[in-house]
């Protein structure tokens, strides 16, 4: 299956290439035996990568090809595509539950990603400093993060905030009535958003190897310097740490967007989808309704394309502005 | 000395206020899970409503009549599905995560660094973009309802989460040892299997819990192409519950929570150094 050598030390050459005086004597090979070792690397590179390349070419690439073909028609699974041109994308603008399903998404995204990187810092910081019990309550704060997206905890979050359940009668004991949680549209997205708030542990974790990093002498020579604790956060825990908070960020983001279980079992799947007045009817939950119930393929693919613009549009705003706020340590040198 | 007395308390005191503080955030983040923990036990009228984290007379009831089952499927049947498509996507991943892996960590081939770009680009798209096609393509070769669609990614390596995993972990293995191997005549196949693979065996315990915990909590997928209660996961079970609009049977809703969550909650306390390092590294050095 691969090709085994006999040759010595050729491991680390490029393909195709020699590496003078590299190798060792004698068991450096002729340049067309280092050739023919370049393409028997390639060879056994893509025979390692050939389940990932059927993958990406079978559900990736070639879906990827299809949605946007499905974006341009009318297709409900049984009749063939029809060619409509960009008729779902005027239709998509001119759809008021998908203006509600944007808003919607964008909130729960712009509310939640913060308060979630903000509680995940803040925990971090806390457990930063090595004291007895760390592993401890690394590992308790984590746990939420592995659970937080399953139907359990949707269905423990909606008995939570159920009108006149636990929070919402605790909340009125401390004389503030929000007057029912899950059944009220104002306030049923914030419970979906304590729930992603929640879910901090995988950004703290993350942190917390990114605030391990930080070299210590320069704490000790800013406290010699005067400086107090925020000064030093600012100066230099937010700039060291800001690669790892570009990545929480991203990756974040990204997720955020794609809510859907969550938001899904809060809202609760009867008839009553979207939550009351469609407070909850995040992005793919709409996208989902489009397509698997309505069996409008075309129109959750354009809807999906849009999804995929919007998340390309905040990376890449986020690219371009790290150069801004992301300090990393080659740039210092 | 008396300064010294007083340094030592002064530590002391703030180590103390460190851990009320620290114990007091933990109990409001556990708080959900021991209420579930609390609600299974207490009879259904109790369960949203009171004030009182556990039950006064615990009850195993709700258990009890989950035992009979949801829909007139045995509550072991959700669980045996659960479990095969967990076990089948760990698996699945293990091979053919590991085998890219290794491709892209430690093969020099022509193409190698536009296919990890590939790769990593991957981690960003919406699954939404794919759903559709990937859901008329099962349909077209008559899957839907079968597992298939749940597993053939993990056979085909789509996890990229997974292979970028293993390819950090696999870079930091010291080269000396393929060469040292190469000299004695090994090719990759026996470089991956032999020194490679034992050598990974963190990163692969990781993608392994993290597979099945995944798998076991997936429910847009079951969503997707299951549609008989035999064939259902204990996700999908549990959704049986709450399509029923006026939820009648709190207790059992609550228990059968429980149960989904158990073997997460298992694994968790088992494997949680394995889970909280894989997730601290998938962060750094990328």
């Amino acid at each position: 299956m691969t090709p085994t050598t006999t040759r010595a030390a050729d491991g680390v050459r490029p393909p195709g290439g020699t590496t003078p005086g590299k190798a060792t004597p004698g068991a450096r090979p002729a340049p067309a035996a280092g050739r023919r070792q370049g393409r028997r690397e390639t060879l056994a590179g893509y025979l390692f990568l050939t389940p990932w390349c059927v993958g990406i070419l079978l559900l990736t690439l070639g879906p990827m090809l299809v949605s946007l073909y499905l974006a341009f028609t009318d297709y409900n699974l049984f009749d063939s595509p029809r060619w409509i041109g960009f008729k779902n994308f005027q239709d998509l603008f001119a759809d008021d539950r998908w203006w509600t399903s944007v808003q919607v998404t964008l909130k729960y995204v712009l509310i939640g990603t913060p308060l979630k990187l903000a509680a995940a810092l803040a925990v971090a910081l806390l457990l930063v400093k090595p004291r007895k019990g760390q592993g401890f309550y690394r590992s308790a704060f984590y746990a939420p993060s592995l659970i937080g997206a399953s139907v359990s905890i949707g269905v423990v979050w909606r008995a939570i905030f159920n009108d006149n359940a636990i929070v919402d009668k605790s909340m009125s004991l401390f004389g503030w009535d929000v007057g029912g949680w899950i059944g009220d549209p104002d306030w049923a997205l914030p419970t979906l958003v304590t729930l992603t708030v929640w879910q901090f542990g995988a950004p703290m974790v993350i942190f917390l190897a990114g605030l391990k990093q930080v070299p210590s002498e320069l704490y000790e020579a800013a406290e010699m310097d005067g400086a107090g604790r925020w000064r030093r956060f600012r100066s230099i825990t937010l700039p060291m740490i800001s690669p790892v908070l570009f990545f929480n960020l991203l990756l974040e983001l990204i997720h955020s967007f794609q809510v859907f279980t969550s938001a899904v079992v809060i809202a609760g799947s009867g008839t009553n989808t979207g939550g009351p007045g469609d407070s909850l009817l995040v992005y793919g939950w709409y996208l989902y309704e489009q397509g698997f119930r309505n069996l409008r393929m075309g129109y959750a693919a354009a809807m999906a394309w849009m999804l995929m613009l919007g998340i390309g549009l905040v990376t890449a705003v986020l690219f371009k502005t790290q150069r801004g706020w992301v300090h990393y340590e080659e740039d210092a040198r | 000395m008396s300064g010294f007395v007083a340094a030592v308390g002064r530590w002391r005191v703030r180590s103390v206020i460190w851990h009320v503080g620290a114990l007091a955030v933990l109990a409001v983040i556990l708080y959900p899970v021991v209420w579930v923990i609390g609600g299974s036990f207490k009879p259904g009228d109790q369960i949203v409503g009171s004030l009182q984290l556990l039950p006064t007379d615990p009850i195993t009831d709700n258990y009890r009549r989950l035992s009979d089952g949801i829909a007139d499927v045995p509550i072991s049947t959700f669980f045996t599905n659960s479990l095969l498509l967990a076990v089948g996507s760990v698996i699945g991943v293990l091979f053919s995560c590991s085998l890219a892996a290794y491709a892209f960590a430690r093969i020099r081939f022509a193409g190698r660094n536009a296919l990890f770009t590939l790769m990593i680009s991957t981690l960003l798209l919406p699954f939404q973009v794919l759903i559709i096609p990937q859901y008329i393509l099962f349909q077209k070769l008559d899957l839907i309802n079968t597992y298939v669609p749940l597993l053939l990614g993990k056979y085909l390596a789509a996890d990229a989460f997974f292979v970028f995993l293993m390819v950090q972990f696999m870079r930091g293995l010291p080269r000396e040892l393929d060469e040292a191997a190469r000299l004695d005549g090994c090719g990759h196949l026996r470089i991956y299997w032999n020194i490679v693979l034992p050598l990974c065996r963190p990163a692969l315990i990781t993608s392994a819990i993290f597979t099945f915990i995944w798998s076991w909590n997936d429910f847009i997928g079951p969503l997707l192409y299951l549609n008989e209660p035999d064939k259902y996961t204990v996700s999908m079970g549990l959704k049986l519950f709450i399509d029923q609009d006026s939820v009648a049977d709190y207790g059992g809703m609550v228990a059968m929570s429980m149960v989904a969550l158990l073997p997460v909650l298992l694994f968790f306390l088992a494997f949680q150094r394995y889970l909280v390092e894989g997730a601290a590294t998938s962060g750094l050095k990328g």
